[in-house]
């Protein structure tokens, strides 16, 4: 096992950031955190490269213990924090050869590992780092996280704030690096991005819903998908909310995805209950559950359980439109 | 160790290349030191004099000459009465105004008395003492020359006036002379003060800075998880701020000596040792303060309202500790500036040495250690 974590928990003050995270990364996969913003990745990420003390728990890194091996661990580990954390001031050759030198390596030596990233940013390597557009930001933080050789990769939302092109090279990269056998943990709030993890962890809350194969995770969903779509979408959204039948709605960049609670839903009988409102556009489609539904529908069963559940996950069981990061870049 | 050179090259990278920071590490005390040396003086240097002279014979025209030709002062008005000393105050033609009673020659001459009377405008209480103490002096210089004057002359005539015996009988005139610097130079009171500023801005003021940049950026974590020491990190960052601040003492010392012709009078190895001991005590505040910040801006205001502001006001450099309340002046004794005034000033303008200066120096050196594990021990390995 390359990562063990167990029963961790982590408060922030009165904020409950980890409430019990237990999974574990077989050597040599690569492995996406998913949730929203708050849903306590990062802090995971921090206890597992040594930089914050778990309240309880444990988790081994290459089966060394994050409390008491943290400086063996720290020699083996590449981290690519979620701001990048590169120096503005400093040229790009400059940053990738300062973290080469505090790593006790050399650009030349290692460069074999970052040749397939860092090529792509070469031709820039005199120029500052802070006049980088995001993507070249992100390869390079990537470059200076591999320079050192490290076992292990811990990745923070590398992928936040990057432009959709940059995006895909860039996980066709963390597919590269996969393939010579590196682990790679990964969290993003991007869904899309799930299909190119070997295994994913759905988290919200400081909570883990879920750890599957992508595929496995769409297969969780367990009801019929339905798209909406209608000139009017708003109204839309409040005739389906309205619905008695509804088992749970929300929006999907254009489209609202609906579930219904009735065993023998057929969809035009959805149809003509909103012919009824007056909504004379309207277009259903069965659709396969994607990551992001998987999620929405696992978040929105938990509220249910969980009393605490805030107003942002919705008022009633499965009317969740507040979260829907996987459309706006792709 | 090649890992620790290669964050110290770092460093210089980042202050060099930082137009900020290169501002307040050199523009910074050179504007100090001019503006301190030529615009922010306390000695006087022509300033407006008004005289009213009742008497109006040759003594009282031989003080009013040797006070108009001394530099200090230039004639901008003869006034005719009392009524017109506060008018000349209030419009600002003259701050300092010298009263000659009337018969003033003959009073001297027969009693050996004669009153004059200053009068300056107190409104810049510190002037007003520097102008009293300057026109006093030039008095009391023309008195004794007058003494000498008038003793040879009753050698010669054989005392034909009576009046000298007197003056002779009563000829002790009390000697105010200032040591250390007599001509008030206030070149020799700013730059031991401006010293001790400039090493806490450089040392503490940027070291922490420098430090709340990394985590401010998120690159702290980075180091962290990197097998760098803590203690490398720290060192990293702070010797090139010692380095630097090295280089900005003696620049400033230099300037000072050869353009405002500062004396210094002590050992040069002495004043570098116990330098080198106050730097030291300002990188490790400078440590302290950026081991309980996250961002830049907290640490900048730590610094200037926690170090930079106390070592103006509460280390003796502009005032007196002597003259502050008493709660103030117990303040002051953990001020490390204080110490350190005190210390350079002995070696520069005294040429003391440690026998009269220990007890100063082992209280910085009490402090700066104390402040170093302390700022070492709080330094955090992880974020929190």
């Amino acid at each position: 096992m390359s990562v063990t974590v167990k029963n961790i928990v982590k408060n922030h003050g009165d904020i409950r950031a980890l409430r019990g995270i237990t999974f574990e990364v077989t050597e040599g996969e690569l492995f996406g955190l998913i949730g929203p913003d708050g849903a306590g990745k990062t802090t995971l990420f921090h206890i597992l490269t040594t930089l914050l003390l778990p309240d309880e728990g444990d988790a081994h890194v290459l089966g060394i213990d994050v409390i008491a091996g943290f400086r063996n661990l720290r020699r083996r580990i590449g981290y690519m924090p979620g701001r990048f954390s590169l120096y503005p001031d400093l040229s790009v050759e400059e940053n990738l050869s300062f973290f080469a030198t505090i790593f006790n390596t050399t650009v030349e030596e290692n460069y074999h590992l970052i040749q397939d990233i860092y090529h792509q940013i070469e031709p820039f390597r005199k120029r500052r780092a802070g006049d980088l557009s995001g993507g070249m930001k992100q390869k390079l933080a990537l470059s200076c996280a591999l320079i050192h050789k490290p076992d292990i990769l811990f990745l923070d939302e590398p992928t936040t704030g990057v432009d959709a092109v940059s995006r895909r090279e860039f996980w066709d990269m963390l597919g590269r690096l996969r393939v010579s056998g590196l682990t790679i943990l990964v969290s993003t709030p991007y869904m899309d991005e799930a299909s190119r993890c070997d295994r994913v962890a759905l988290m919200d809350r400081g909570e883990i819903l879920s750890v599957n194969t992508p595929a496995g995770i769409s297969r969780e969903f367990g009801r019929p998908l339905y798209s909406v779509t209608s000139g009017r979408r708003y109204e839309l959204l409040k005739a389906l909310r309205a619905c008695t039948h509804a088992h749970s709605v929300f929006t999907f960049g254009d489209e609202v995805h609906y579930t219904d609670l009735r065993e023998d839903f057929r969809p035009e009988m959805l149809e003509s209950y909103l012919q009824q409102l007056g909504f004379d556009d309207v277009r259903i489609e069965q659709i396969t559950p994607g990551v992001e539904d998987t999620l929405i529908s696992l978040m929105s069963t938990q509220d249910t359980r969980d009393p605490i559940g805030d107003d942002n996950h919705g008022h009633k069981e499965g009317t969740n439109d507040g979260y829907n990061p996987a459309i706006k870049d792709s | 160790m090649k890992a620790f050179w290669g964050f110290i090259k770092k460093e210089f990278l980042h202050i060099f290349r930082d137009r900020r920071t290169l501002l307040i590490l050199f523009g910074m005390p050179l504007a100090q030191l001019l503006l301190f040396g030529y615009a922010v003086r306390n000695e006087l240097n022509r300033a407006d004099i008004a005289i009213l002279d009742h008497s109006r014979d040759e003594v009282t025209r031989e003080i009013t000459g040797k006070l108009l030709s001394s530099g200090h002062f230039q004639l901008s008005a003869w006034l005719e009465s009392e009524a017109e000393i506060e008018e000349v105050f209030q419009r600002g033609i003259a701050r300092n105004v010298v009263v000659f009673e009337s018969d003033f020659g003959r009073k001297l001459i027969r009693e050996g008395r004669a009153d004059v009377l200053i009068v300056t405008d107190a409104s810049d209480p510190n002037m007003a003492q520097i102008l009293e103490g300057y026109t006093a002096n030039i008095i009391r210089e023309y008195q004794q020359e007058w003494q000498m004057r008038n003793r040879m002359a009753m050698s010669g005539v054989g005392g034909m006036t009576s009046g000298a015996g007197g003056l002779a009988a009563s000829g002790i005139i009390p000697e105010m002379r200032m040591l250390f610097n007599p001509e008030l130079r206030s070149a020799n009171l700013f730059v031991p003060g401006l010293i001790a500023f400039i090493l806490m801005l450089v040392s503490a003021f940027l070291t922490s800075i420098a430090i709340a940049r990394e985590k401010e950026m998120g690159t702290m974590e980075v180091l962290l998880v990197s097998p760098l020491d803590p203690r490398q990190i720290i060192a990293g960052k702070v010797l090139p701020y010692l380095v630097l601040s090295i280089v900005n003492v003696f620049t400033v010392l230099v300037v000072a000596l050869v353009v405002f012709q500062v004396p210094f009078r002590g050992s040069v190895i002495l004043f570098s040792l116990l330098s080198l001991l106050f730097i030291m005590t300002a990188l490790a505040l400078g440590l302290r303060i950026s081991n309980a910040v996250r961002d830049q801006q907290t640490a900048m205001m730590m610094s200037l309202a926690g170090l930079l502001l106390p070592t103006i006001l509460l280390s003796g450099f502009i005032f007196p500790i002597s003259n502050m309340p008493v709660i103030l002046q117990y303040l002051s004794h953990i001020v490390p500036a204080k110490w350190y005034l005190i210390i350079i000033r002995g070696i520069m303008l005294k040429g003391v040495g440690l026998e009269v200066l220990w007890m100063e120096a082992l209280i910085l050196l009490g402090m700066m250690s104390l402040l170093f594990v302390v700022s070492i021990k709080s330094f955090k390995i992880r974020l929190e």
